[in-house]
């Protein structure tokens, strides 16, 4: 319980950071704003890495590698993609 | 806490905030790139971090998966075009969510070999419970998303027969075993049994919803990922992965009510309706249409642009299909170069997830001032002389303003395109929208049909606006 309720408070405290953001964002960037969040959610890379670098067994390996690759995609790829796409809303003047 | 631990945690809320920083960056475009640029240092700042982690003993699987996830996230980034947005996002989106699953997974099976954690609490079995539901979810919902939109699988909703009783059961099973795993945490066995109900219960959720209502599905997707994330944040009690994670599930949970709005219809609805399977017969569409639709050249049309003061195109799906936006762009610059005045009318669910249309007409290099959002070009079409409707139907459909209930579309706000002077509708045939009903601006009075494909119909305009 003692680590519980720190980290609950965190999330709701972040929920609404996340609303007052977010709500800002115009329509014309809503795109953008989607794939730029997903690349974000990528951070679960972080919780993967702590996994497989501990000392596993061979199950473990296999799954780590996976998390470990799959989370990478999600932020290279999406990190990329948003900045792509985010290139093309320059002025070109 | 040791010193290395607390400077670690430091650390992380500055990657955090650095996150929150980034995300401000989005609301103005010119700031924008910067902003991805500041969320992604955000993202090195706490992947440096973590390696420096002492639980970190081996680094060959990490080398392995940062090259394998590498590669595949570059290839995906570069190699796919504008169009293809929403599926790329549906991808990425399902590896995030699966990643969290599996990695929880494995914290979960190495924590009941005794190494990890000390001791194994509810908190850690509960989080580890809701990651690998969510996870699950997000990682087969996604992937039957990316199915529907590259057109792999069926768009249309695909309705199993009593899906509702099946989904309740199967969410009843996931929390079951979810709590077995809390109650009795001894093996694994609950929790991949529970991973695969899940997989199977993220299949059976997206698979009876439409291509046209995929805004909403992969807002909601988006939103499952974050709080896979915060889910894994919990596990391993770990900061930055919960703020992220919420940040996240806040923008997914916005869009997703934003693009429900944008339909008037209820999240519930989107989700369990199946609207577009029901498709309008060609008998009960020619009731409405009856020898009213007049068909007309691209010289006509290019005649009643020539005469044109203020032009207003109206882009739709079909334009994004037939990868129309550059030829449009030419015809904007010629009737631009001739003193008209030319906007572009932007609904909220065109295309196949929130902003598709402003992504692909800014690939094109149409200024982004002039993408206006519904709002505020409605007001405007009583002063617009032509407009030009590129491959969209549903979204410019009078009957939803009709409030008959058993009318999919009853109440959804559109594009007030009847209110102008003359509509051009550039479109393969009269087939109806996603909706699956007829389109009364097809046989208006002041409607002109223009078929054919989007692209070939842009160019075909230009030619001849040249030669008048």
């Amino acid at each position: 319980m003692e680590t519980f309720v720190p980290a609950l408070t965190i999330f709701i405290l972040a929920l609404f950071v996340g609303f007052e953001v977010i709500t800002k964002v115009p329509p014309l960037l809503h795109t953008p704003l989607m794939s730029g969040a997903n690349a974000i959610s990528g951070i679960t890379l972080v919780g993967t890495l702590i996994t497989s670098g501990a000392r596993l067994t061979t199950a473990t390996e296999i799954l780590g590698f996976l998390a470990v690759a799959m989370a990478t995609a999600n932020v290279v790829g999406g990190f990329l993609v948003t900045h792509r796409m985010l290139g093309m809303f320059r002025r070109k003047d | 806490m040791p010193k290395e631990e607390a400077f670690a945690k430091l650390l992380y809320l500055a990657a955090a905030v650095l996150f929150i920083i980034g995300l401000k960056g989005l609301t103005h475009p010119r700031t924008a790139v910067r902003g991805n640029i500041i969320a992604a240092l955000g993202m090195l700042l706490a992947i440096v971090v973590t390696l420096m982690d002492q639980r970190i003993v081996s680094f060959q699987i990490i080398v392995a998966g940062f090259v394998v996830g590498g590669l595949v996230g570059v290839i995906m980034a570069y190699r796919s075009s504008m169009t293809a947005i929403p599926q790329v996002v549906a991808v990425f989106n399902g590896f995030g969510g699966g990643a969290s699953a599996i990695a929880v997974g494995a914290a979960y099976m190495e924590a009941l070999k005794g190494e990890w954690i000390e001791e194994i609490t509810i908190q850690f079995t509960s989080s580890v419970a809701m990651a690998g539901l969510i996870g699950a979810v997000a990682l087969t919902g996604s992937a039957i998303a990316f199915g529907k939109l590259q057109r792999l699988i069926k768009e249309r909703p695909v309705l199993i027969p009593g899906r509702h009783v099946i989904n309740v059961t199967l969410l009843l099973i996931c929390l079951g075993l979810g709590t077995w795993l809390v109650v009795d945490p001894t093996g694994s066995f609950p929790f991949w049994a529970m991973v695969g109900v899940a997989s199977l219960l993220g299949i059976m959720l997206v698979i009876p919803i439409g291509g046209a209502d995929m805004p909403v599905v992969i807002s909601l997707l988006n939103a499952y990922s974050g709080l896979a994330a915060a889910g894994h944040g919990w596990v391993l009690n770990n900061s930055v992965l919960i703020i992220a994670g919420s940040l996240v599930g806040a923008a997914g949970f916005f869009l997703t009510a934003l693009m429900c709005r944008a339909m008037n219809r209820s999240l519930i609805n989107v989700i369990f309706a199946g609207v577009g399977t029901v498709v309008a017969t060609e008998a009960e569409t020619e009731d409405i249409y009856a020898g009213r639709v007049k068909s007309a050249s691209p010289e006509e049309v290019a005649m009643l642009l020539s005469d044109a003061r203020r032009v207003v195109i109206a882009p739709g799906y079909g334009m994004a299909v037939a990868q129309a936006q550059y030829a449009i762009q030419d015809l904007m610059l010629l009737l631009e170069s001739r003193g008209i005045e030319v906007d572009f009318a932007i609904h909220p669910v065109a295309g196949r997830m929130p902003g598709h249309m402003n992504v692909l007409l800014a690939e094109a290099n149409i200024p982004y001032d002039k993408l206006i959002e519904l709002e505020r070009i409605n007001p405007t079409f009583r002063q617009t002389d032509v407009v030009l409707v590129f491959g969209a139907n549903d979204v410019v459909n009078p009957l939803a303003r009709d409030s008959d209930p058993s009318i999919p579309i009853a109440g959804m706000p559109i594009l007030n395109v009847d209110e102008a002077r003359s509509v051009v509708i550039v479109k393969r045939s009269l087939s109806p929208g996603f909706a699956g009903i007829a389109n009364p601006l097809f046989a208006a009075d002041n409607s002109l049909m223009l078929f054919g494909d989007a692209k070939e119909m842009a160019m075909d305009l230009t030619t001849a606006l040249k030669e008048t």
